[in-house]
Order: C-alpha cells, then sequence, then structure tokens
C-alpha cells in the first residue's frame, strides 16, 4: 500500500465523526434534550401545567420576564411550562403512531414480500387503496368522524402512516427472499415463518428504522395541523399544535404564545429529520 | 445408486424456458455439469434443489418424485442433500456468527442441548480446515476462502449424502479455489458424499468427476466420461470449450465457438456458432445417440471425433489452468 492510501486510512475515523456521525449524534442529543423535557416536565416546569386550575387575568399576556421565560398566554398560564408538558403529548402520539403503524407496515410487509403471490397482490393492492388518498385529507376526514382528542390523533395519522412502511418493507424483503442465505436456509429445510423471522426480518429493518426516525418529525407535524384545526388534542390538554392554533391571533400583540409553541415543533420535527438522515447516511455505507 | 435424477425436466422463468427436456443423474461419485454462463446450469441446481418447480418432467429422489414428497419424505430430503453455493457471502447471513449459522443447520432437523451444539459446531469447522474461534466471526469479519468453508461446513452439519455444487470456487481468489476443491474432494471421500459440480471451468471437473454433461442453451450436448469428453469430445461446442481453457505458454485461447450469437430457435441451438454448421443443421433438431461411449446430440458427432481440431491436450487437470493451480 501506498502513502496516500495509509493518510486516507488514517484520516477516515476523524472524518466520520466530522460529517456524517456527528449529524446523527446532533440529532439524537437534540431529539434527547426535547425526550428529557418531556420525561421531567412536572419536575423541571416551573408552574404548573394549567396555571393551578384557574384563571390569572391580571398575569394573563405578560411577555417574556425573569417569572416567565416565555411569557404567558391570554389565561395566564406559563407558556414554558405548557411547551414543557406539550413535549409530552407530542412525543407521545409521535412515539405511538410510529409504533402501530411501524409494526403493522413491517408485518405485513414482509409477509406480501417474502411470500409473494396471491398473499403480496392482495396486500399490496389494499396498501394502494390506503395510499390513494392524501394522507392529510384521510386522517382529517377520520379525525371528524372520530371524537377530538389525543387518541383520535394517533389513530386518524396510524391509518394513513401504514402502507409507506408496508411497502418498503414489502420491497426490501422481496430483495432479501432472493438472497442466497434465504435459498441455503430453504434447503435446510428451516420451516418459512421461521425464515422469515430468522432471515428476511432482520436483514429488511434498516431501511425501515431509518425511515421511521425520518417520520418522526412528520407525524408530530400533521398531529399540530390536527390540533390547530381543532380536532385533535383540546383543552386543557398542552399540545404544541394547539397553543400555535390559540396564539396564532395575539401574533402581532403577543407574539410570545405562538413562537415558543411553534419553535417546539419545528425544533422536535428538525432533530427527528437530522437523526434520520445521519442514520440514513450510516448505514448506507 | 442413484440418488437424485432429473428426468426430461423444463424448468421456465414466466414464458421464457431455459433447460428443455434434461436428464440427469447423480449417484455417489462426482457428476460434473459444464456450461457456460447462461446456460441454465444454476437454474436446473435450483430444481435438483426442489427451489423451483419444473415446468415439465420429474425430478426424482431416490425412488419418488420430488413434487410429490409428503411432509416426512420432504425432511428426508432437506437432509439428504445440501447446496454449497457461487459465494459465501450470500449463502450465509450476514447477520449470523458463522457458529449461529452452522448451529442453525444443525438444531434444524435435531434437538441438542448447548454443549452438544457447541462441540460439534468447532468439530465441523476443523473438518472444513477451520479454526474453531471463527465461530465468533461474521460473515464480513472473514476472508471469501473463510466463508465458502463455514458454508460448506454448515452443508455438512445436516449430513449429507449428496452436495450440489454450483460453482462453488469462482468468486473465490485462485489460489483458494485450489485448496477449496482440495478440501471437497477430501470431504467427499471421507463422508462418501456424492456430489453433482456446476463449472464453467473444464480443468475441474478433469480432476473432480467421473461423468459430466455439457449443457448449450439448457439443453444436454453430450455426456459421458469425462475424461473422454475432454480429450476426445464428440460435440463441436464441448471440443469449442475445451479449445477455450486457457494454458499457459500455449497459443491464446480461443472463444467457444465461432461468435458469441445466441442459441438457434430451430434445428441445432448450437449451429450458429458452429464451425461444422450444415444444412441438415438448420432443417432437424439433432437428439442424443450413443456414439462411442457418451451420449451426443449432433449430426457430424462421427466427423469431430475423427477430425483433428486443435491439437488435443492432455486432460486439464487442475495445474494447467490459471482457474484452479495445484500448490
Amino acid at each position: 500500500m501506498t502513502a496516500p492510501a495509509l493518510t486516507t486510512l488514517r484520516r477516515t475515523p476523524l472524518r466520520r465523526l466530522a460529517g456524517v456521525d456527528r449529524l446523527a449524534v446532533a440529532g439524537a442529543v437534540l431529539l434527547g434534550v426535547v425526550v428529557l423535557a418531556a420525561l421531567l416536565a412536572p419536575w423541571i416546569a416551573p408552574y404548573p401545567e394549567d396555571g393551578g386550575s384557574a384563571t390569572h387575568p391580571l398575569e394573563a399576556l405578560l411577555p417574556p420576564s425573569g417569572a416567565h421565560w416565555f411569557g404567558t398566554d391570554q389565561v395566564g398560564r406559563d407558556v414554558l411550562s405548557r411547551v414543557l408538558f406539550g413535549a409530552r403529548t407530542s412525543l407521545l402520539i409521535a412515539v405511538a403512531v410510529l409504533a402501530v403503524s411501524g409494526v403493522a407496515g413491517v408485518v405485513l410487509g414482509v409477509v406480501a414480500g417474502y411470500a409473494g403471490g396471491w398473499a403480496r397482490d392482495v396486500i399490496m393492492r389494499v396498501t394502494d387503496v390506503f395510499l390513494a388518498f392524501p394522507a392529510l385529507l384521510l386522517s382529517l376526514a377520520l379525525a371528524v368522524v372520530l371524537q377530538p382528542s389525543v387518541t383520535t390523533v394517533i389513530v386518524a395519522i396510524a391509518v394513513t402512516w401504514w402502507p409507506w412502511y408496508a411497502r418498503l418493507t414489502a420491497s426490501v424483503a422481496a430483495s432479501v427472499a432472493t438472497r442466497g442465505f434465504v435459498d441455503s436456509a430453504r434447503c435446510l429445510g428451516v420451516p418459512a415463518p421461521l425464515i422469515v423471522l430468522r432471515h428476511v426480518l432482520p436483514n429488511s429493518l434498516t431501511p425501515v428504522l431509518v425511515q421511521l426516525s425520518l417520520d418522526g418529525g412528520g407525524v408530530i407535524l400533521t398531529a399540530a395541523a390536527l390540533s390547530y384545526l381543532g380536532l385533535g388534542a383540546h383543552e386543557p390538554t398542552s399540545e404544541w399544535g394547539l397553543m400555535v392554533q390559540q396564539g396564532q391571533s395575539l401574533f402581532t400583540t403577543d407574539w410570545w404564545v405562538v413562537t415558543f409553541p411553534g419553535l417546539a415543533i419545528l425544533v422536535t420535527a428538525f432533530s427527528f429529520n437530522v437523526l434520520g438522515e445521519g442514520l440514513r447516511a450510516r448505514l448506507s455505507r | 445408486m442413484t440418488l437424485l435424477a432429473a428426468e426430461g425436466v423444463t424448468l421456465a422463468y414466466g414464458a421464457t424456458a431455459v433447460v428443455h427436456d434434461v436428464s440427469l443423474a447423480v449417484d455417489e461419485g462426482g457428476v460434473g455439469l459444464i456450461g457456460e454462463s447462461g446456460s441454465g446450469k444454476t437454474t436446473l441446481a435450483r430444481a435438483l434443489l426442489g427451489l423451483m418447480r419444473p415446468r415439465s418432467g420429474v425430478v426424482r429422489y431416490g425412488t419418488g418424485d420430488l413434487a410429490g414428497l409428503g411432509r416426512a419424505g420432504r425432511a428426508e430430503f432437506r437432509r439428504a442433500v445440501q447446496p454449497v453455493f457461487q459465494d459465501g457471502s450470500e449463502a450465509l447471513d450476514p447477520r449470523m456468527t458463522a457458529g449461529a449459522s452452522i448451529t442453525e443447520a444443525l438444531t434444524t432437523h435435531h434437538r441438542m442441548s448447548g454443549a452438544e451444539r457447541r462441540d460439534r459446531v468447532a468439530a465441523l469447522l476443523a473438518d472444513v480446515g477451520l479454526d474453531p474461534a471463527l465461530a465468533a466471526r461474521r460473515p464480513h469479519e472473514m476472508s471469501g476462502g473463510q466463508r465458502q468453508r463455514v458454508a460448506i461446513a454448515r452443508a455438512l452439519a445436516v449430513e449429507p449424502r449428496l452436495l450440489v455444487l454450483d460453482e462453488p470456487t469462482s468468486a473465490l481468489d485462485v489460489t483458494v479455489q485450489a485448496r477449496i476443491l482440495d478440501l471437497l474432494e477430501r470431504l467427499a471421500a471421507e463422508h462418501g458424499l456424492g456430489y453433482l459440480l456446476i463449472t464453467h471451468n473444464l480443468g475441474v471437473v478433469g480432476r473432480l468427476c467421473r461423468t459430466s454433461s455439457v449443457l448449450f442453451a439448457g439443453r444436454v450436448v453430450e455426456s459421458g466420461p469425462t475424461g473422454e469428453l475432454l480429450t476426445r469430445p464428440a460435440h463441436p461446442y464441448t471440443r469449442a470449450l475445451r479449445d477455450a481453457v486457457p494454458r499457459l505458454g500455449g497459443e491464446p485461447p480461443r472463444a467457444a465457438g465461432r461468435t458469441e450469437a445466441a442459441a438457434a430457435a430451430t434445428g441445432c441451438p448450437f449451429r450458429l456458432r458452429c464451425p461444422l454448421a450444415v444444412d441438415r443443421c438448420r432443417e432437424e433438431t439433432p437428439q442424443a445417440r450413443e456414439v462411442e461411449g457418451r451420449k451426443v446430440a449432433c449430426h457430424r458427432a462421427e466427423e469431430v471425433l475423427t477430425t483433428p481440431g486443435s491439437p488435443a491436450p492432455r486432460v486439464p487437470h487442475g495445474g494447467e489452468t490459471p482457474d484452479a493451480p495445484r500448490q
């Protein structure tokens, strides 16, 4: 090996840390902060979530100050506290939607991809039907039919998200199914369900995991949109979309009511995306 | 005794038939299947392994039709016939350690205690010439030769009676190829294994197989004792293949046939590439017939045998081809 090659070798770990991995790490750290805020909200929030179950007219719409870092809203509740509690709602929705739609999509996708034939046709046609509707529109329709609540938001989003995972998993699993190690397992006489669990599933998961982390931000944005439209979380639940909607009309006079929850949505969605991109870059090497 | 045989097997992907009416028997000795890329070798191997159903014809295991085997019969077939594929990195699950891959083979048909498993894995790895410590490695942490040895150990784990070797060395370095072939030769002798060796390398068959079949465009064009096929080929394609083997210090190799033309749709499939093609070859598809101890599908087989082609080489042993040097 020549000298330049050696230099490249030596430099690689540094470059990796400086580039790709730092992106994933940054996303993970940022997301970690949001998760910590959500978990510790009851202890770190300076005021109770509901402002002590009463309105405080004298404290309504105070600008950011030492006592209220993010100011107060129209009924005198501390915006910082509500943003912290809102992280719980948003992350709960994100995790629940990704878990439900991820599991459903992966299970159906891996079966369709490995089995092929009519099983694949049936599953993929159902998937296509769901994909034929614009996702937000379908979520909206569902949310209108169901009672507005956090659970409604989770159901409405999950129903429109699983087909993406089913389709992605099916295509990956179909290509994994043609690999030599699957043939080798079949030649050993390993039963089909075990082949799927042992070989096809683990080797199909990577792109789905990347997609899931990329989608976390999208779920939070969609949930915020549903709540913003009054179809999701409602008072007194702290939810960022809802807070943005309530603070919107006050933007010109009391900018802090809408800005901080808006920033929280931005930061969280961004950190999911950065983490996903970092993972993708890392795993595709 | 014939353990595994194809009888008049036609195989197709969708509407395209890639193997036409092929009969081939694998018995206790080594049997070679020779052909260029695209000749249908691997497809035939998949059918013999029960990974693909014939469009017509029968894959026979023992005395029964493979497609008609019950649960127990199928399990027995799986234990008896094992593949070794071209590329060990494909044949091993990238997420499993060598030990886990071999253990999967051990425990598919038998229950085994943990200690017994570890002992068997170590014994199998030693049997294929590997350090048992390699059991903890994943495929990407091993060399190509090591991966292929692990794949062989996995195949041997079920104590098969027959191996289907689908170009087992073509993905390997030249120096490693010969060692893997030595290993297969030794294991087959020690375990009393029959094998079907699929290759495009004539030198390899000359060394390992008593009988061989030559496949062209999905049809067996010549079959018989390997030595005969290599020293006195009766089919122009076999002769072209033999002459195409590069030899150190010899003339530069010639392409197998006049052109790279595809198989002809009518008449003899080889006629577009055949230097001896005459009108009859266009009009009449040659049927396999008995000529001097081998079966050959060529109208002019007798002339091929008597016409001196290029100077006939000795049986190309491993050492003469760069693909399979002897140490």
